[in-house]
């Protein structure tokens, strides 16, 4: 720590060529391989290109960072190099001082990612460079739409209320959601705003808080419409996300359910559900979320969200440096082909082997714009709140009204 | 091995050693009579030494207790007045709000309520079972130590393992109980039974019951070692039946083991955490919050340090109020009992 603090020093007076006795601390949360072996490499590339500086790498469980960089903030005593998911979550830290501003000492960075980086940009700052950006759609089994005669995925809410029919007529349960965690039902009702809304009253709502536009309600109605038509494995109400054979990932990895809406994780938390680590394998299907019959928002449109590498208030230049060589073109090809994630340097894209992914990229690359995840735009307070009360909303004790008021009660917009 | 096998026997002699102690204790006739005389004596006769030594047997304990209970404690009534993100400065001083916004969240009241029914539940189902348990276990049959040993079992379980384990067998249609119903042509609730708001808190109390019964049952066994074997043998002799023998003097005479089971019971209770996170996480639909699973939502999972805080300080405030009126009221009956009889004597 005593080293980081000199170090920080030195950088503040203009040297950051001279990297002596330097030491770099990097959280992350590739603790399996190939990343973790990936990692350890590409910092000992750099260390050795910089001799004198020294990076410690901590690679932890995801849930585990999280808790850990918590307890760091409010200690202060944080590592150098971070992983931050933007929205709201990145503004808190940004009030509080912890986060160093990356708007003009990666300028060049910043420019390569483009419009990648805007997650992580707030009143024209930049604060995080993103590595790695994913869009959510169903991810379903194939073998499963077969044995129930679906041939072509469904592209409208209509056609998907149909392979709904078609998968319950065949005897099997079509969708899981974790709704027990919140987070994974919630990601339709943004997906319904996505739809709903016009990407101008999103943005106004995002960025106000306030959500007077009556496509925020259309929304929360197409969603109590989906729930009536009980396309929900049974016990969705109490299901876990990702953790174990019983939980919405395990339930499609394992064929007990036809498809889940997730994110790019999808396929990596499958192949850790099944013995012979294969997941779905095969039969690992993708589509995007459908369009809504009274929709104003690009159909094209995607909800994401990504991981980037921020640096501590008071790290020095020769982290910046490193993670400007982490979204270098050398290593984002590398974390492509290890299929570590979807790269956001553009340079990297066609790394990507596996064809799943490579699938995604392609959603992600032509879509107009990808919305944030509406929990991590709004920050954690407002977030929780607004999960909650939609995780309510499937289990039939809350309105479509009654979303948009916790939001904004929790917000303290409401009025 | 050597150590812990001469360990054992000699914690079974200082039970047993125990018994026979209270006993002098309740017939304190032989006592020297200048009890509080010569207390008086000794605490004049305290050197400077005997404060120093005093002072520094005490201070270890008393460090950990200000660094790991006291402080926390402050620190949480100061961050319930602030709202906090969790990082930062403390600056924005609210005042009572974190508290009104709490004592007037519809969450917050559900959690209190399924606390209370916990409390309330687990005394009415388990005192009547543990007894129960504890007096056929107490008799001389075939196979006792084995029973006694099973039914202590799922105490010994960490609770964590027993949830993962529960939670799997409650599981909708694959979990081995829905299963068996099946077999015999009946269904299990269509959304399982953690997952039907109506019946997962049901169904945690009933995990809870089995999970801490045999805490009720061990207690009691211990408390009916106590009861002398004379005062039944006297019943027995005077033509009691061996209902009316338990009825009439083995139950009152464990009045004092079951109110103090009640107690520690009582707390765990309000303090319930573990069992609701892993089988609900406090779902569906808030059915099964406690104070403690709403209060790390709050701050773990939503960064309202403030308002966690505050709830921390009326579960806190809760707590202490029940334990206080428990011990003044009922507790306090164990601490008095002896001298009326002594009178009668």
């Amino acid at each position: 720590m005593l080293l980081t603090a000199c170090g920080s020093d030195a950088g503040g007076n203009g040297g950051s060529s001279d990297g002596d006795g330097v030491t770099i601390t990097w959280w992350h949360n590739s603790n399996n391989e190939p990343g973790l072996g990936y990692y350890q490499q590409v910092a000992e590339d750099f260390m050795a290109d910089n001799p004198g500086v020294t990076i410690e790498i901590s690679a932890m469980q995801h849930e585990d960072m999280g808790t850990k960089l918590d307890a760091a903030m409010q200690s202060g005593d944080m590592p150098d190099i971070f992983m931050e998911r933007g929205g709201g979550e990145m503004a808190d830290k940004i009030d509080a001082g912890l986060i160093r501003d990356l708007t003009d000492d990666a300028a060049e960075t910043i420019e390569k990612l483009g419009g990648s980086v805007a997650g992580w940009t707030l009143d024209g700052r930049t604060y995080a460079l993103p590595f790695s950006i994913g869009v959510v759609g169903f991810w379903y089994n194939t073998a499963l739409f077969e044995e129930a005669g679906i041939t072509d995925t469904p592209t409208t809410m209509d056609e998907l209320f149909e392979t709904i029919d078609a998968l319950k007529a065949a005897g099997i349960d079509p969708i899981s959601v974790g709704a027990g965690e919140g987070w994974p039902a919630a990601h339709y009702w943004y997906y319904f705003a996505l739809r709903e809304c016009s990407e101008e009253a999103l943005n106004t709502a995002v960025s106000s808080l306030q959500f007077d536009d009556p496509c925020f309600i259309r929304a929360g109605e197409a969603l109590e419409e989906l729930i009536a038509a009980e396309p929900f494995n049974p016990g969705f109400l109490s299901t876990p996300a990702q953790a174990g054979a019983t939980s919405a990932s395990g339930l499609l990895a394992t064929g007990k359910v036809a498809m889940e809406l997730a994110g790019h994780w999808e396929p990596g938390v499958m192949q850790g559900l099944t013995d012979d680590g294969q997941g779905l394998g095969e039969n690992t299907g993708w589509f995007p979320f459908p369009t809504t019959p009274t929709g104003e928002g690009d159909p094209t449109a995607a909800l994401g969200g990504g991981d980037a590498w921020a640096l501590s208030g008071d790290a020095p230049d020769e982290a910046l440096e490193f993670i400007e060589y982490l979204l270098s073109d050398e290593v984002q090809q590398g974390f492509a082909e290890n299929d570590m994630g979807l790269p956001t340097n553009p340079a990297a894209v066609d790394s990507i082997s596996d064809p799943a992914l490579a699938g995604l990229l392609e959603v992600r690359d032509s879509a107009p714009y990808v919305q944030l995840y509406l929990d991590t735009a709004f920050g954690q307070a407002v977030g929780g709140a607004m999960n909650d009360e939609i995780a309510l909303l499937f289990a039939g004790q809350a309105t479509a009204q009654d979303v948009v008021d916790a939001i904004e009660q929790a917000a303290g917009t409401a009025g | 091995m050597a150590d812990g096998a001469t360990r054992a026997p000699s914690a079974v002699a200082t039970a047993a050693a125990a018994g026979p102690a209270q006993e002098t204790v309740r017939t304190p006739r032989t006592d020297p009579p200048a009890g509080p005389a010569a207390a008086a004596a000794r605490r004049r006769g305290i050197s400077w030494r005997q404060r120093l030594e005093i002072a520094v047997l005490v201070a270890p304990a008393l460090v950990l207790m200000v660094v790991f209970v006291a402080w926390p404690v402050l620190r949480a009534v100061q961050w319930s007045f602030f709202t906090w993100k969790g990082y930062g400065p403390l600056v924005d001083f609210v005042g009572l709000a974190n508290y009104v916004s709490i004592l007037t969240n519809d969450v917050f009241h559900g959690a209190v309520r399924h606390n209370l029914f916990v409390v309330v539940a687990s005394i009415v189902l388990q005192l009547p079972l543990g007894l129960a348990i504890a007096l056929l276990l107490n008799r001389p049959m075939y196979g006792q130590g084995v029973l006694r040993t099973i039914v202590f079992v799922p105490y010994v379980l960490a609770e964590v393992i027993a949830g993962v384990v529960w939670f799997q067998l409650l599981q909708p249609r694959y979990g081995v109980i829905d299963a068996w119903l099946e077999r015999f042509g009946l269904s299990g609730p269509a959304q399982g039974w953690l997952g039907t708001p109506e019946l997962a808190l049901y169904a945690v109390m009933i995990v809870l019951t089995w999970k801490y019964l045999g805490m009720a049952v061990i207690l009691m066994l211990a408390g009916l070692q106590g009861i002398p074997h004379d005062v039944t043998e006297a019943a027995e002799i005077d033509g009691a039946s061996w209902w009316q023998t338990q009825w009439r003097i083995t139950i009152p005479l464990l009045g004092p083991t079951m109110r103090t089971w009640a107690f520690l019971s009582m707390i765990g209770s309000l303090q319930l955490f573990d069992m609701v996170w892993i089988l609900t996480r406090g779902g569906p639909a808030n059915a099964t919050t406690t104070m403690a699973t709403f209060l790390l939502t709050e701050g773990q999972r939503r960064a309202n340090y403030g308002i966690a805080s505050a709830a921390s300080v009326v579960l806190f405030v809760i707590a202490l109020v029940m334990a206080l009126t428990y011990q003044r009221f009922i507790l306090s009956r164990d601490n008095t009992v002896d001298s009326p009889r002594r009178g009668k004597r």
